[in-house]
Protein backbone atom coordinates (compact mmCIF):
# COMPACT_ATOMS: atom_id res chain seq x y z
CA UNK A 1 0.00 0.00 0.00
CA UNK A 2 1.18 3.60 -0.81
CA UNK A 3 1.20 6.95 1.12
CA UNK A 4 -0.94 9.37 0.49
CA UNK A 5 -0.40 13.09 1.03
CA UNK A 6 -2.74 16.51 0.80
CA UNK A 7 -0.82 18.54 -2.16
CA UNK A 8 -3.72 21.29 -1.69
CA UNK A 9 -5.95 22.83 0.31
CA UNK A 10 -9.06 24.96 -0.73
CA UNK A 11 -11.37 26.50 1.80
CA UNK A 12 -14.31 29.17 1.41
CA UNK A 13 -15.77 31.80 4.13
CA UNK A 14 -18.07 30.24 6.26
CA UNK A 15 -21.52 31.65 6.96
CA UNK A 16 -24.79 32.54 4.92
CA UNK A 17 -23.67 32.37 2.00
CA UNK A 18 -26.47 33.66 -0.21
CA UNK A 19 -24.43 35.38 -2.78
CA UNK A 20 -23.47 32.13 -4.15
CA UNK A 21 -25.66 28.91 -5.27
CA UNK A 22 -24.12 24.92 -3.85
CA UNK A 23 -22.25 24.24 -7.04
CA UNK A 24 -20.81 28.33 -6.93
CA UNK A 25 -19.46 27.52 -3.11
CA UNK A 26 -17.80 24.32 -4.26
CA UNK A 27 -16.21 25.91 -6.62
CA UNK A 28 -14.69 28.59 -4.62
CA UNK A 29 -12.96 25.94 -2.51
CA UNK A 30 -12.01 23.71 -5.63
CA UNK A 31 -10.16 26.51 -7.22
CA UNK A 32 -8.03 27.37 -4.32
CA UNK A 33 -6.94 23.48 -3.81
CA UNK A 34 -5.80 23.41 -7.49
CA UNK A 35 -4.61 26.31 -7.56
CA UNK A 36 -2.34 25.28 -4.90
CA UNK A 37 -1.70 22.15 -5.65
CA UNK A 38 -0.83 23.63 -9.25
CA UNK A 39 -3.06 21.27 -11.07
CA UNK A 40 -5.83 21.30 -13.95
CA UNK A 41 -8.89 19.62 -14.18
CA UNK A 42 -7.65 17.29 -16.65
CA UNK A 43 -5.12 16.08 -14.23
CA UNK A 44 -7.56 14.90 -11.42
CA UNK A 45 -8.34 10.93 -11.91
CA UNK A 46 -10.91 10.92 -9.42
CA UNK A 47 -13.54 13.29 -7.20
CA UNK A 48 -14.94 12.58 -4.25
CA UNK A 49 -17.99 15.19 -3.08
CA UNK A 50 -18.92 15.23 0.34
CA UNK A 51 -22.50 16.44 1.25
CA UNK A 52 -25.46 16.13 2.97
CA UNK A 53 -28.40 17.81 1.52
CA UNK A 54 -32.12 17.60 1.92
CA UNK A 55 -32.09 21.21 2.75
CA UNK A 56 -30.57 22.46 -0.65
CA UNK A 57 -32.48 22.31 -3.97
CA UNK A 58 -30.25 19.97 -5.72
CA UNK A 59 -30.54 16.35 -5.66
CA UNK A 60 -27.75 14.86 -6.94
CA UNK A 61 -24.74 17.28 -6.33
CA UNK A 62 -21.74 15.34 -6.90
CA UNK A 63 -22.49 15.69 -10.27
CA UNK A 64 -23.88 19.33 -10.51
CA UNK A 65 -20.48 20.08 -8.57
CA UNK A 66 -18.49 18.60 -10.97
CA UNK A 67 -19.97 19.73 -14.19
CA UNK A 68 -19.85 23.11 -12.50
CA UNK A 69 -16.31 22.50 -11.71
CA UNK A 70 -14.92 21.09 -15.09
CA UNK A 71 -14.29 18.02 -13.48
CA UNK A 72 -16.87 15.71 -16.02
CA UNK A 73 -16.58 12.46 -16.97
CA UNK A 74 -13.98 11.59 -14.37
CA UNK A 75 -15.52 9.02 -11.57
CA UNK A 76 -17.19 10.34 -8.32
CA UNK A 77 -19.96 10.00 -5.88
CA UNK A 78 -22.17 11.66 -3.00
CA UNK A 79 -20.56 10.34 0.30
CA UNK A 80 -22.81 11.26 3.10
CA UNK A 81 -21.53 10.25 7.01
CA UNK A 82 -23.42 12.77 8.64
CA UNK A 83 -21.73 15.70 10.11
CA UNK A 84 -18.61 13.74 9.59
CA UNK A 85 -19.43 13.41 5.83
CA UNK A 86 -16.02 15.44 4.94
CA UNK A 87 -14.26 12.73 6.55
CA UNK A 88 -15.79 9.87 4.83
CA UNK A 89 -15.13 11.84 1.39
CA UNK A 90 -11.77 12.18 2.11
CA UNK A 91 -11.46 8.26 2.90
CA UNK A 92 -12.80 7.26 -0.30
CA UNK A 93 -10.08 9.37 -1.92
CA UNK A 94 -7.48 8.61 0.27
CA UNK A 95 -8.28 4.28 -0.24
CA UNK A 96 -8.47 5.12 -3.99
CA UNK A 97 -4.78 6.00 -4.24
CA UNK A 98 -3.92 4.47 -1.37
CA UNK A 99 -4.88 1.32 -2.94
CA UNK A 100 -3.36 2.00 -6.31
CA UNK A 101 -6.55 2.64 -8.13
CA UNK A 102 -5.54 6.35 -9.08
CA UNK A 103 -2.78 8.57 -8.37
CA UNK A 104 -4.85 12.24 -8.23
CA UNK A 105 -7.66 12.87 -6.63
CA UNK A 106 -9.95 16.14 -5.43
CA UNK A 107 -12.49 16.16 -2.25
CA UNK A 108 -14.72 18.55 -2.08
CA UNK A 109 -16.78 18.82 1.28
CA UNK A 110 -19.76 21.55 0.60
CA UNK A 111 -23.54 22.28 2.44
CA UNK A 112 -25.54 25.02 1.70
CA UNK A 113 -28.04 24.73 4.89
CA UNK A 114 -29.54 28.48 4.25
CA UNK A 115 -31.54 27.25 0.94
CA UNK A 116 -33.97 26.15 3.22
CA UNK A 117 -35.89 28.63 6.35
CA UNK A 118 -34.64 27.32 9.34
CA UNK A 119 -37.24 26.13 11.43
CA UNK A 120 -37.25 23.42 8.80
CA UNK A 121 -33.57 22.78 8.91
CA UNK A 122 -34.28 22.11 13.04
CA UNK A 123 -36.86 19.77 11.70
CA UNK A 124 -34.80 17.88 9.27
CA UNK A 125 -31.68 17.58 11.55
CA UNK A 126 -33.75 16.33 14.08
CA UNK A 127 -35.04 13.32 12.01
CA UNK A 128 -30.90 12.50 11.75
CA UNK A 129 -31.25 10.41 14.68
CA UNK A 130 -33.21 7.15 15.13
CA UNK A 131 -35.86 8.41 13.33
CA UNK A 132 -38.90 6.55 13.69
CA UNK A 133 -38.94 6.08 17.79
CA UNK A 134 -36.73 9.17 18.99
CA UNK A 135 -38.02 12.02 16.54
CA UNK A 136 -41.45 10.86 15.06
CA UNK A 137 -43.02 10.60 18.60
CA UNK A 138 -40.62 12.52 21.24
CA UNK A 139 -39.51 15.37 18.69
CA UNK A 140 -35.53 15.29 19.93
CA UNK A 141 -33.53 17.96 18.08
CA UNK A 142 -30.11 17.38 17.48
CA UNK A 143 -29.14 20.16 20.70
CA UNK A 144 -31.44 17.47 22.10
CA UNK A 145 -29.42 14.68 21.31
CA UNK A 146 -26.40 15.92 22.98
CA UNK A 147 -27.90 17.69 25.69
CA UNK A 148 -29.15 14.19 26.89
CA UNK A 149 -24.86 13.78 26.98
CA UNK A 150 -24.70 16.74 28.85
CA UNK A 151 -27.04 16.51 31.97
CA UNK A 152 -25.40 12.42 31.92
CA UNK A 153 -22.18 13.66 31.76
CA UNK A 154 -22.75 16.39 34.75
CA UNK A 155 -24.82 14.51 36.74
CA UNK A 156 -21.58 11.45 36.65
CA UNK A 157 -18.68 13.86 37.46
CA UNK A 158 -19.78 17.14 38.51
CA UNK A 159 -19.22 19.36 35.33
CA UNK A 160 -20.90 22.79 35.71
CA UNK A 161 -21.89 25.01 33.14
CA UNK A 162 -19.27 27.22 33.51
CA UNK A 163 -16.91 25.02 32.48
CA UNK A 164 -18.94 24.09 28.74
CA UNK A 165 -18.80 27.50 28.85
CA UNK A 166 -15.31 28.20 28.91
CA UNK A 167 -15.35 25.71 25.39
CA UNK A 168 -17.48 28.42 23.43
CA UNK A 169 -15.23 31.18 25.19
CA UNK A 170 -12.07 29.57 23.41
CA UNK A 171 -13.61 28.56 20.48
CA UNK A 172 -15.16 32.17 19.93
CA UNK A 173 -11.57 33.43 20.74
CA UNK A 174 -10.12 31.67 17.88
CA UNK A 175 -13.19 32.48 15.64
CA UNK A 176 -12.36 36.00 15.83
CA UNK A 177 -8.76 35.36 14.48
CA UNK A 178 -9.89 33.62 11.66
CA UNK A 179 -11.16 35.47 8.18
CA UNK A 180 -13.04 32.47 7.31
CA UNK A 181 -15.15 31.96 10.41
CA UNK A 182 -18.61 32.71 10.20
CA UNK A 183 -18.31 33.95 14.09
CA UNK A 184 -15.12 36.40 14.00
CA UNK A 185 -16.68 37.84 17.92
CA UNK A 186 -15.29 36.94 21.18
CA UNK A 187 -17.59 36.29 23.93
CA UNK A 188 -17.77 36.42 27.36
CA UNK A 189 -18.17 34.27 30.19
CA UNK A 190 -21.51 36.57 31.15
CA UNK A 191 -22.61 36.45 28.00
CA UNK A 192 -22.87 32.81 27.97
CA UNK A 193 -24.40 32.20 30.77
CA UNK A 194 -27.30 34.58 29.42
CA UNK A 195 -27.50 33.05 26.39
CA UNK A 196 -31.26 31.48 25.38
CA UNK A 197 -31.89 27.91 26.42
CA UNK A 198 -31.88 25.08 23.30
CA UNK A 199 -32.26 21.81 25.08
CA UNK A 200 -31.31 21.82 28.04
CA UNK A 201 -28.75 22.78 29.67
CA UNK A 202 -27.13 23.59 26.54
CA UNK A 203 -27.88 27.05 24.93
CA UNK A 204 -27.93 29.07 22.12
CA UNK A 205 -24.17 29.43 22.64
CA UNK A 206 -23.41 25.86 23.36
CA UNK A 207 -24.18 25.12 19.83
CA UNK A 208 -22.79 25.48 16.76
CA UNK A 209 -24.92 27.44 13.61
CA UNK A 210 -26.37 26.44 10.51
CA UNK A 211 -24.30 27.19 8.13
CA UNK A 212 -22.87 27.41 4.76
CA UNK A 213 -19.44 26.85 3.15
CA UNK A 214 -17.37 24.50 1.03
CA UNK A 215 -13.64 23.14 1.61
CA UNK A 216 -11.52 21.01 -0.75
CA UNK A 217 -8.14 19.29 -0.91
CA UNK A 218 -6.09 17.34 -3.73
CA UNK A 219 -4.67 14.35 -2.70
CA UNK A 220 -1.83 12.64 -4.10
CA UNK A 221 0.17 9.15 -4.03
CA UNK A 222 3.50 9.59 -2.87
CA UNK A 223 5.12 9.71 -6.20
CA UNK A 224 3.31 12.10 -7.59
CA UNK A 225 3.12 14.50 -4.65
CA UNK A 226 7.22 14.18 -4.27
CA UNK A 227 6.97 15.80 -8.26
CA UNK A 228 4.56 18.28 -7.22
CA UNK A 229 5.30 19.88 -4.12
CA UNK A 230 8.32 20.00 -1.26
CA UNK A 231 5.58 20.34 1.30
CA UNK A 232 3.30 17.24 1.33
CA UNK A 233 1.02 16.62 4.36
CA UNK A 234 0.89 13.01 4.96
CA UNK A 235 -2.10 10.91 5.77
CA UNK A 236 -0.76 8.65 8.72
CA UNK A 237 -3.84 6.73 9.48
CA UNK A 238 -7.57 7.48 9.61
CA UNK A 239 -9.74 4.92 12.60
CA UNK A 240 -13.61 4.62 11.48
CA UNK A 241 -16.29 3.19 13.93
CA UNK A 242 -19.93 3.36 13.95
CA UNK A 243 -22.85 3.52 16.35
CA UNK A 244 -26.54 3.15 17.33
CA UNK A 245 -28.81 5.46 15.39
CA UNK A 246 -30.87 5.02 18.59
CA UNK A 247 -29.65 7.09 21.72
CA UNK A 248 -31.30 4.82 23.61
CA UNK A 249 -29.75 1.25 22.79
CA UNK A 250 -26.31 2.63 23.94
CA UNK A 251 -25.45 1.87 27.26
CA UNK A 252 -23.10 4.71 28.18
CA UNK A 253 -24.52 8.62 27.72
CA UNK A 254 -21.24 10.56 28.87
CA UNK A 255 -18.77 9.61 25.84
CA UNK A 256 -18.86 8.49 22.09
CA UNK A 257 -18.22 4.96 21.64
CA UNK A 258 -17.35 5.13 17.98
CA UNK A 259 -15.22 7.80 18.29
CA UNK A 260 -13.23 6.35 20.90
CA UNK A 261 -13.03 2.83 18.69
CA UNK A 262 -11.78 5.16 15.79
CA UNK A 263 -9.34 7.06 18.04
CA UNK A 264 -8.03 3.50 18.99
CA UNK A 265 -7.71 2.26 15.36
CA UNK A 266 -5.70 5.50 14.16
CA UNK A 267 -3.50 5.71 17.42
CA UNK A 268 -2.65 1.47 16.74
CA UNK A 269 -1.99 2.08 12.90
CA UNK A 270 -0.15 4.81 13.63
CA UNK A 271 1.88 3.46 16.37
CA UNK A 272 0.61 5.64 19.06
CA UNK A 273 -0.17 4.68 22.53
CA UNK A 274 -3.85 5.71 23.40
CA UNK A 275 -2.68 7.23 26.98
CA UNK A 276 -0.91 10.24 26.83
CA UNK A 277 -1.93 10.63 22.93
CA UNK A 278 -1.86 14.25 23.01
CA UNK A 279 2.24 14.44 23.34
CA UNK A 280 2.05 13.51 19.98
CA UNK A 281 0.53 16.16 18.52
CA UNK A 282 0.82 19.78 18.02
CA UNK A 283 -2.74 20.60 17.38
CA UNK A 284 -6.31 18.82 16.96
CA UNK A 285 -9.69 19.96 15.36
CA UNK A 286 -12.35 18.32 17.37
CA UNK A 287 -15.91 18.01 16.42
CA UNK A 288 -17.24 20.61 18.95
CA UNK A 289 -21.17 20.54 17.09
CA UNK A 290 -21.91 21.51 20.95
CA UNK A 291 -19.88 21.93 23.30
CA UNK A 292 -20.20 19.09 25.60
CA UNK A 293 -18.71 17.00 22.17
CA UNK A 294 -15.66 19.01 22.77
CA UNK A 295 -15.91 17.85 26.24
CA UNK A 296 -15.78 14.44 25.75
CA UNK A 297 -13.81 14.41 22.19
CA UNK A 298 -10.60 15.20 25.17
CA UNK A 299 -11.45 11.65 27.11
CA UNK A 300 -12.24 9.67 23.40
CA UNK A 301 -8.90 10.65 21.83
CA UNK A 302 -7.13 10.03 25.23
CA UNK A 303 -6.42 13.84 25.88
CA UNK A 304 -7.43 13.89 29.18
CA UNK A 305 -8.82 10.46 31.84
CA UNK A 306 -12.06 9.41 31.77
CA UNK A 307 -14.27 12.25 33.48
CA UNK A 308 -11.74 14.87 33.53
CA UNK A 309 -12.47 16.32 30.23
CA UNK A 310 -13.80 19.21 31.26
CA UNK A 311 -10.65 20.18 33.37
CA UNK A 312 -8.65 20.29 30.62
CA UNK A 313 -11.18 23.39 29.42
CA UNK A 314 -11.18 24.75 32.81
CA UNK A 315 -7.26 25.11 33.02
CA UNK A 316 -7.24 26.23 29.44
CA UNK A 317 -4.80 23.85 28.55
CA UNK A 318 -6.57 23.41 24.79
CA UNK A 319 -5.73 27.16 24.37
CA UNK A 320 -2.04 27.89 22.08
CA UNK A 321 0.61 27.66 24.39
CA UNK A 322 -1.46 24.82 26.89
CA UNK A 323 -1.10 21.02 26.36
CA UNK A 324 -2.64 20.54 23.47
CA UNK A 325 -4.35 23.55 21.33
CA UNK A 326 -7.89 22.22 19.96
CA UNK A 327 -10.02 24.02 17.69
CA UNK A 328 -7.78 27.03 17.44
CA UNK A 329 -9.52 27.63 14.04
CA UNK A 330 -12.63 28.75 15.84
CA UNK A 331 -14.02 24.92 16.17
CA UNK A 332 -17.76 24.28 14.68
CA UNK A 333 -18.96 26.50 17.24
CA UNK A 334 -17.52 29.78 15.95
CA UNK A 335 -16.06 28.83 12.53
CA UNK A 336 -19.15 27.25 11.54
CA UNK A 337 -20.67 23.92 10.35
CA UNK A 338 -21.28 23.43 6.70
CA UNK A 339 -22.45 19.53 7.75
CA UNK A 340 -20.79 17.79 4.90
CA UNK A 341 -17.66 20.47 4.85
CA UNK A 342 -16.73 19.88 8.23
CA UNK A 343 -14.26 17.25 7.55
CA UNK A 344 -12.72 18.54 4.84
CA UNK A 345 -12.21 22.09 6.44
CA UNK A 346 -10.90 19.95 9.52
CA UNK A 347 -8.33 18.72 7.18
CA UNK A 348 -7.73 21.87 5.60
CA UNK A 349 -7.17 23.45 9.25
CA UNK A 350 -4.61 20.98 10.10
CA UNK A 351 -2.55 20.75 7.11
CA UNK A 352 -2.23 24.90 6.87
CA UNK A 353 -1.34 24.58 10.74
CA UNK A 354 1.71 21.77 10.22
CA UNK A 355 2.99 23.97 7.04
CA UNK A 356 2.82 27.48 9.53
CA UNK A 357 -0.30 28.87 7.03
CA UNK A 358 -2.68 29.55 9.86
CA UNK A 359 -3.88 32.83 10.11
CA UNK A 360 -2.14 35.40 12.48
CA UNK A 361 -3.00 34.22 16.19
CA UNK A 362 -4.14 31.40 15.12
CA UNK A 363 -0.54 29.57 14.48
CA UNK A 364 0.66 26.37 16.79
CA UNK A 365 4.43 26.02 17.61
CA UNK A 366 4.70 23.05 15.55
CA UNK A 367 7.16 20.67 17.27
CA UNK A 368 5.85 17.08 16.39
CA UNK A 369 5.36 18.15 12.75
CA UNK A 370 1.88 16.07 13.56
CA UNK A 371 -1.90 16.87 13.79
CA UNK A 372 -5.28 14.95 14.35
CA UNK A 373 -9.07 15.48 13.45
CA UNK A 374 -12.16 13.85 15.32
CA UNK A 375 -14.47 14.40 13.30
CA UNK A 376 -18.41 12.26 14.58
CA UNK A 377 -21.21 12.11 12.65
CA UNK A 378 -24.97 12.13 13.93
CA UNK A 379 -24.05 11.40 17.76
CA UNK A 380 -21.61 8.88 17.09
CA UNK A 381 -23.61 7.19 14.44
CA UNK A 382 -20.40 7.49 12.51
CA UNK A 383 -17.06 8.42 13.48
CA UNK A 384 -13.52 9.40 11.70
CA UNK A 385 -10.08 10.21 13.45
CA UNK A 386 -7.62 11.09 10.95
CA UNK A 387 -3.98 11.45 12.18
CA UNK A 388 -1.45 14.06 9.62
CA UNK A 389 1.76 14.54 9.47
CA UNK A 390 4.38 16.53 7.60
CA UNK A 391 6.59 13.50 8.33
CA UNK A 392 6.71 10.63 5.93
CA UNK A 393 5.23 7.66 7.46
CA UNK A 394 7.23 4.53 7.31
CA UNK A 395 4.70 2.16 6.44
CA UNK B 1 -55.03 24.13 19.77
CA UNK B 2 -56.20 21.76 17.76
CA UNK B 3 -54.17 19.43 14.85
CA UNK B 4 -56.23 21.14 12.44
CA UNK B 5 -56.18 24.69 13.84
CA UNK B 6 -52.21 24.32 13.99
CA UNK B 7 -52.56 23.04 10.14
CA UNK B 8 -54.70 26.10 9.46
CA UNK B 9 -52.49 28.72 11.11
CA UNK B 10 -49.14 27.08 9.03
CA UNK B 11 -51.17 27.36 5.69
CA UNK B 12 -52.23 30.56 6.32
CA UNK B 13 -48.64 32.08 6.95
CA UNK B 14 -47.48 29.56 3.85
CA UNK B 15 -50.51 30.96 1.72
CA UNK B 16 -49.25 34.72 2.52
CA UNK B 17 -45.59 33.66 1.23
CA UNK B 18 -46.80 32.65 -1.69
CA UNK B 19 -49.57 35.73 -2.14
CA UNK B 20 -46.13 37.88 -2.10
CA UNK B 21 -44.27 35.56 -4.45
CA UNK B 22 -47.32 35.95 -6.71
CA UNK B 23 -46.99 39.61 -6.64
CA UNK B 24 -43.66 39.41 -7.01
CA UNK B 25 -43.78 37.32 -10.20
CA UNK B 26 -46.50 39.41 -11.66
CA UNK B 27 -44.48 42.60 -11.03
CA UNK B 28 -41.06 41.47 -11.78
CA UNK B 29 -42.72 38.37 -14.17
CA UNK B 30 -39.46 36.37 -12.05
CA UNK B 31 -40.00 34.31 -8.64
CA UNK B 32 -36.89 36.35 -7.42
CA UNK B 33 -36.71 38.27 -4.18
CA UNK B 34 -34.20 40.00 -2.46
CA UNK B 35 -33.03 38.60 0.92
CA UNK B 36 -33.23 41.53 3.66
CA UNK B 37 -29.77 41.53 5.47
CA UNK B 38 -27.70 41.42 2.13
CA UNK B 39 -30.30 42.06 -0.72
CA UNK B 40 -28.58 39.12 -2.38
CA UNK B 41 -31.44 37.87 -4.82
CA UNK B 42 -32.86 34.18 -4.20
CA UNK B 43 -35.00 32.66 -6.71
CA UNK B 44 -37.36 31.12 -4.26
CA UNK B 45 -38.77 27.58 -5.66
CA UNK B 46 -42.22 27.68 -7.33
CA UNK B 47 -42.53 23.65 -6.68
CA UNK B 48 -43.49 22.47 -3.14
CA UNK B 49 -43.04 19.18 -1.88
CA UNK B 50 -45.52 18.15 1.12
CA UNK B 51 -44.24 14.96 1.98
CA UNK B 52 -45.29 12.30 5.07
CA UNK B 53 -43.77 8.92 4.55
CA UNK B 54 -45.44 5.60 4.90
CA UNK B 55 -43.54 3.13 7.18
CA UNK B 56 -44.13 -0.15 7.16
CA UNK B 57 -44.89 -1.77 10.77
CA UNK B 58 -46.38 -5.32 9.68
CA UNK B 59 -43.33 -6.84 11.93
CA UNK B 60 -43.49 -5.15 15.32
CA UNK B 61 -47.66 -5.00 15.04
CA UNK B 62 -47.96 -6.92 17.83
CA UNK B 63 -46.07 -3.39 19.74
CA UNK B 64 -49.10 -1.09 19.04
CA UNK B 65 -51.79 -3.95 20.01
CA UNK B 66 -49.85 -3.80 23.21
CA UNK B 67 -50.66 -0.13 23.96
CA UNK B 68 -54.22 -0.99 23.01
CA UNK B 69 -53.94 -3.46 26.24
CA UNK B 70 -51.67 -0.48 27.87
CA UNK B 71 -48.50 -2.50 27.67
CA UNK B 72 -45.15 -1.72 26.49
CA UNK B 73 -43.65 -4.54 24.76
CA UNK B 74 -40.58 -5.34 23.58
CA UNK B 75 -38.94 -8.28 21.84
CA UNK B 76 -36.77 -11.37 23.14
CA UNK B 77 -34.46 -13.78 21.10
CA UNK B 78 -35.56 -17.25 22.39
CA UNK B 79 -32.36 -18.42 21.62
CA UNK B 80 -29.77 -15.92 22.93
CA UNK B 81 -32.11 -14.27 25.06
CA UNK B 82 -31.41 -10.64 23.83
CA UNK B 83 -34.54 -8.11 24.56
CA UNK B 84 -34.76 -5.23 21.77
CA UNK B 85 -36.97 -2.16 22.85
CA UNK B 86 -37.53 -0.56 20.03
CA UNK B 87 -38.63 -3.64 19.53
CA UNK B 88 -37.77 -5.54 16.00
CA UNK B 89 -38.84 -9.03 15.25
CA UNK B 90 -35.46 -9.82 13.73
CA UNK B 91 -32.46 -11.17 15.79
CA UNK B 92 -29.01 -10.58 13.70
CA UNK B 93 -27.20 -12.57 16.05
CA UNK B 94 -28.78 -15.77 16.12
CA UNK B 95 -30.62 -14.86 12.13
CA UNK B 96 -33.43 -15.84 12.97
CA UNK B 97 -36.83 -14.00 13.42
CA UNK B 98 -40.55 -14.90 14.76
CA UNK B 99 -39.45 -13.33 18.75
CA UNK B 100 -41.18 -13.66 21.79
CA UNK B 101 -42.88 -10.73 22.84
CA UNK B 102 -42.81 -9.46 26.51
CA UNK B 103 -44.06 -6.72 28.56
CA UNK B 104 -41.03 -4.13 29.40
CA UNK B 105 -40.86 -3.79 33.32
CA UNK B 106 -42.66 -0.71 34.50
CA UNK B 107 -39.81 0.74 36.52
CA UNK B 108 -36.76 2.42 35.92
CA UNK B 109 -34.21 5.09 36.67
CA UNK B 110 -33.51 8.34 34.79
CA UNK B 111 -29.85 8.32 33.38
CA UNK B 112 -29.77 11.10 31.13
CA UNK B 113 -32.96 14.24 30.06
CA UNK B 114 -33.01 17.67 28.29
CA UNK B 115 -35.58 20.01 28.00
CA UNK B 116 -36.52 20.89 24.29
CA UNK B 117 -36.81 24.50 24.09
CA UNK B 118 -36.42 25.13 20.41
CA UNK B 119 -38.58 23.05 18.67
CA UNK B 120 -38.99 21.90 15.18
CA UNK B 121 -41.99 22.94 13.66
CA UNK B 122 -43.65 19.66 13.55
CA UNK B 123 -43.80 19.89 17.90
CA UNK B 124 -44.43 23.91 17.99
CA UNK B 125 -47.71 22.91 19.09
CA UNK B 126 -46.57 21.63 22.21
CA UNK B 127 -45.44 23.55 25.15
CA UNK B 128 -40.97 22.70 25.95
CA UNK B 129 -41.14 19.34 26.67
CA UNK B 130 -38.52 17.10 28.78
CA UNK B 131 -37.12 14.09 26.81
CA UNK B 132 -35.78 11.16 29.20
CA UNK B 133 -34.11 8.27 28.97
CA UNK B 134 -34.09 6.04 31.78
CA UNK B 135 -32.51 2.17 32.69
CA UNK B 136 -35.57 -0.24 33.33
CA UNK B 137 -35.05 -2.68 35.72
CA UNK B 138 -34.19 -5.16 32.97
CA UNK B 139 -31.48 -3.16 32.31
CA UNK B 140 -32.64 -1.90 28.96
CA UNK B 141 -33.22 1.52 28.03
CA UNK B 142 -36.22 3.49 27.09
CA UNK B 143 -36.56 7.17 25.54
CA UNK B 144 -39.47 8.91 25.65
CA UNK B 145 -41.64 12.13 27.03
CA UNK B 146 -40.91 12.05 30.74
CA UNK B 147 -44.15 13.83 32.08
CA UNK B 148 -42.46 16.08 35.45
CA UNK B 149 -40.94 19.80 35.40
CA UNK B 150 -38.43 18.83 37.45
CA UNK B 151 -36.07 15.85 36.28
CA UNK B 152 -33.16 14.86 37.91
CA UNK B 153 -30.60 12.25 36.56
CA UNK B 154 -31.11 9.00 39.42
CA UNK B 155 -34.97 9.80 39.62
CA UNK B 156 -37.10 6.88 39.43
CA UNK B 157 -39.88 6.83 37.11
CA UNK B 158 -43.00 4.49 35.71
CA UNK B 159 -43.11 3.38 32.45
CA UNK B 160 -46.73 4.25 31.23
CA UNK B 161 -49.20 4.00 27.93
CA UNK B 162 -50.92 7.56 27.19
CA UNK B 163 -52.77 8.86 24.74
CA UNK B 164 -50.85 11.90 23.26
CA UNK B 165 -52.89 14.94 22.86
CA UNK B 166 -53.87 16.68 21.29
CA UNK B 167 -53.30 13.87 18.44
CA UNK B 168 -54.72 11.49 20.34
CA UNK B 169 -52.74 8.54 19.23
CA UNK B 170 -51.31 6.05 21.58
CA UNK B 171 -47.59 6.20 22.99
CA UNK B 172 -45.68 5.98 26.07
CA UNK B 173 -44.19 8.31 28.19
CA UNK B 174 -42.14 8.01 31.86
CA UNK B 175 -43.84 9.22 34.92
CA UNK B 176 -41.95 10.07 38.03
CA UNK B 177 -42.78 7.74 40.86
CA UNK B 178 -44.46 8.18 44.56
ZN1 LIG C 1 -30.63 -14.15 19.25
Amino acid sequence: MRNVAIIGTGHTKFGVRTDVNLQELAWEAVKQALEEANLEQNEIQYFVVGNVGNWSSEELPAVIVGEYCNLTPKGTMRVEAACSTGSAAIRDAYLAIKSGEVDIALVVGVEQMHQAPNPQVVELIGRAGGYFWEFENFGLTFPGYYALHASAYMAKYGMKEEDLGKIAIKNHYYGARNPYAQFQKEITMEEYLKSKPVAYPLKLLDSSPITDGAAAIVLASEEVARKITDSPVWIVSQGVASGTANLSRRTDFTHIEAAQIAAQQAYKKAGIEFDNAWKNFDVADVHDCFTIAEIMAYEDLGFAKRGEGYLLAREEQTYIGGKIPVNVDGGLKAKGHPIGATGVSMAVSIARQLLYRAHKGTQVEVRNGMGITHNVGGTGHYAYVTIYSTRRPSK
Amino acid sequence: MSLNEIRDKMQKEISQSLTILDNVIKTTKLPIVNEQKTNNPLWIDVREIDLRYQVPVKKIIKFFEGLREGKVLATKCPKCGSVYFPPQDDCPKCKISNLDWIEMPKEGEIVAYTIINVKPPSFSHYQDYVVGIARMSNGVNVLSWVRAKEVKVGMKVRLEVVERKPEGYLTYELVPMG
